[in-house]
């Protein structure tokens, strides 16, 4: 099936839940509503005529400065039909909650802990929703455009002296030598016409 | 033998924390065996938290990120070709896909149009960069369960192709070699001939290695039937590259969404049959890779014959700066499986966003779920045959 194909019939399903088809930019994708994800994914899961049995990827994107929101999107194969879809979910900033799709595939177990950890997106009814590259008590999320090193973890640094620090370059070390040598001279020079 | 060792089950109930898994062993009177992060088989710094009873294994869970790098956040500081040397760092085994899904990526969202000799180049590096990649894979499974004399010889004929490639791009393991529009370097003189000498050995080397070890009746014994992953379940954790086609699933992103020059090029897709056991048992992982890695010979075999005189870069603008917004994925089969790069535009000079799946951040998520009912020796045996690497997961 082609995109528009997929879509319509998501649409269909869906009514006004799902946004038009965006074709402009490279892959076509097109925007569900939140409440809706998990009811999308299972339908294009069952649905005989898409049948998409596997979530290829799921990744978060922290908006852009003109529209302050984090976009999930998911990436859809189906093994049967051999065809693609993208869906995308747009979540408030501030406070990014959406339905977890793991009762749908199981690979959405890992791929939403992973944004999860470095994004801050929070799934609902995800069964085991912890923190899976960063430690569990790391703070903040680093992923976020907004994102600021804490400078340190438990005492271990974040950041280190440059060890070019007070290096100073051979030849440039001899000229400065040679500088301070002539201003040596030039201010001796005029006391001993002082003591003649 | 006869029967499965175990039957996949649907996953109970997870428990949330750490804590809370200590707590319910000491309740239940089970041990609690910390496998890993610094343990020589789980192949780079893994940590399982392993429940067992005795030589059972209740479960193992797989504790990942020691070696999270943020490569995803140096993605987004770095320019679009300043990244190129650190996607070298998202799989070392395998570096060339790593590069190659990168700069697919990046073309794809540029319009770029790779030159027809960049991308034999591109084939051939790739290929004999995945013959590498499962040499010590292989070498390492037959090592991790007791095996040690096939090592040695694996990595002997790795590093013939680590001489190869570091002909062509100057490095043995980081090759940083293929560029956005084209490959850093052509072929060098004479190539075509070394690369041809070498398969005529190593094709050799292969029906001894399938003599020495494949076959070899202890080795079958101890890797049939088992950890079994049916087709279904191996597409619902969306394992991807030989552990999929392992369980029976007709599926290569070389053949079935071209990209490059596969197209022009004839190979075929071993897939996991049950020739001594179940079909998606560890022994048929393992025999996919060795099956692959005949057909890699053939590929490249073909590659070289058909490989033109040309341009080896496409032109390109000195800073590349894509409009705002624009966004594509790439993904191409490589060593571990399907690779994919999501990349988002930003408008700068660098990605707004850079997302790495790979085969085997996947491939450990399915562990906790396999891993109950097993022994504890066989668990050393599952994560081998998922051919995993540790900065891969984490990356």
């Amino acid at each position: 099936m082609t995109f528009e194909e997929i879509h319509s019939a998501l649409a269909a399903k869906l009514g006004d839940r799902v946004g038009p088809l965006q074709a402009a930019r490279k892959d076509a994708y097109c925007v569900v509503r939140a409440d809706a994800i998990v009811e999308a994914c299972r339908f294009l899961k069952t649905d005989p005529a898409t049948a998409f049995d596997c979530l290829q990827n799921l990744s978060a994107v922290d908006g852009f400065k003109a529209a302050p929101m984090i976009k999930v999107v998911y990436h859809l194969y189906s093994y049967s039909k051999r065809h693609t879809f993208i869906l995308k979910v747009e979540l408030d900033r501030a406070t990014p909650v959406i339905d977890s799709v793991e009762s749908v595939w199981k690979a959405a177990d890992w791929l939403e802990r992973e944004q999860y950890d470095l994004l801050g997106v929070v799934f609902t009814n995800h069964p085991d929703l912890r923190r899976i590259m960063l430690p569990d008590d790391w703070v903040g999320h680093p992923l976020l455009k907004d994102y600021k090193e804490p400078g340190d973890y438990h005492n271990i640094s974040h950041t280190r002296e440059s060890p070019l620090d007070g290096f100073v370059r051979m030849d440039e070390l001899k000229k400065k030598i040679a500088a301070e040598k002539a201003a040596e001279t030039a201010a001796s020079a005029p006391k001993k016409e002082l003591l003649q | 033998m006869s029967e499965a060792r175990r039957a996949p089950e649907t996953p109970t109930m997870v428990m949330t924390t750490n804590k809370e898994i200590l707590k319910r062993i000491e309740y239940t009177g089970d041990m609690l065996l910390n496998m890993g992060p610094q343990h020589p088989s789980t192949h780079g710094v893994i940590n399982f938290l392993v429940q067992t009873d005795g030589e059972v294994m209740k479960r193992a869970i797989p504790e990942v990120g020691y070696l999270h790098r943020s490569l995803e956040k140096i993605a987004e500081k770095v320019g679009y070709n300043g990244f190129m040397p650190y996607t070298d760092r998202v799989d070392y085994i395998a570096a060339m896909f790593a590069n190659q899904g990168y700069a697919m990526a990046v073309e794809k969202i540029l319009d770029i149009k790779v030159p027809k000799r960049a991308e034999y180049c591109r084939v051939i590096a790739v290929e004999l960069n995945r013959i590498s990649s499962h040499l010590i894979a292989a070498g390492t499974m037959a090592m991790d369960i007791g095996a040690v004399t096939p090592f040695p010889y694996a990595l002997r004929e790795r590093e013939f192709i680590n001489d190869l490639l570091e002909e062509l791009c100057g490095a043995r393991l980081t090759y940083n070699y293929l560029r956005i529009g084209g490959v850093a370097f052509d072929l060098p003189d004479g190539y075509t001939e070394k690369v041809s000498g070498f398969l005529d050995h190593f094709e050799k080397i292969l029906v001894e290695f399938d003599r020495l070890l494949t076959f070899n009746e202890i080795f079958v014994q101890r890797l049939a039937h088992l950890a079994v992953i049916p087709a279904e379940m191996a597409i619902d954790y969306c394992l991807v590259g030989p552990n999929l086609r392992a369980s029976g699933v007709d599926f290569d992103v070389r053949r079935d969404i071209p990209y490059s020059v596969y197209p022009e090029l004839q190979f075929d897709v071993p897939l996991g049959k049950g020739l001594v056991g179940t079909p998606g048992d560890c022994w048929d992982r393992f025999y996919c890779r060795v099956e692959e890695m005949k057909q890699s010979c053939r590929i490249l075999r073909q590659a070289l014959a058909q490989i033109q005189p040309g341009e080896t870069m496409a032109k390109l603008p000195r800073k590349l700066k894509p409009e705002e917004g624009l966004e594509a994925y790439s993904r191409i089969e490589s060593a571990r499986g399907d690779m994919m790069y999501y990349v988002v535009a930003g408008g700068g000079e660098s990605a707004w966003r850079c997302k790495v799946r790979t085969g085997s951040f996947t491939a450990m998520g399915i562990i906790d779920i396999l891993s109950r009912g097993l022994m504890v020796a066989d668990l050393v045996a599952l994560i081998a045959s998922f051919d995993v690497v540790a900065p891969e997961i984490d990356r």
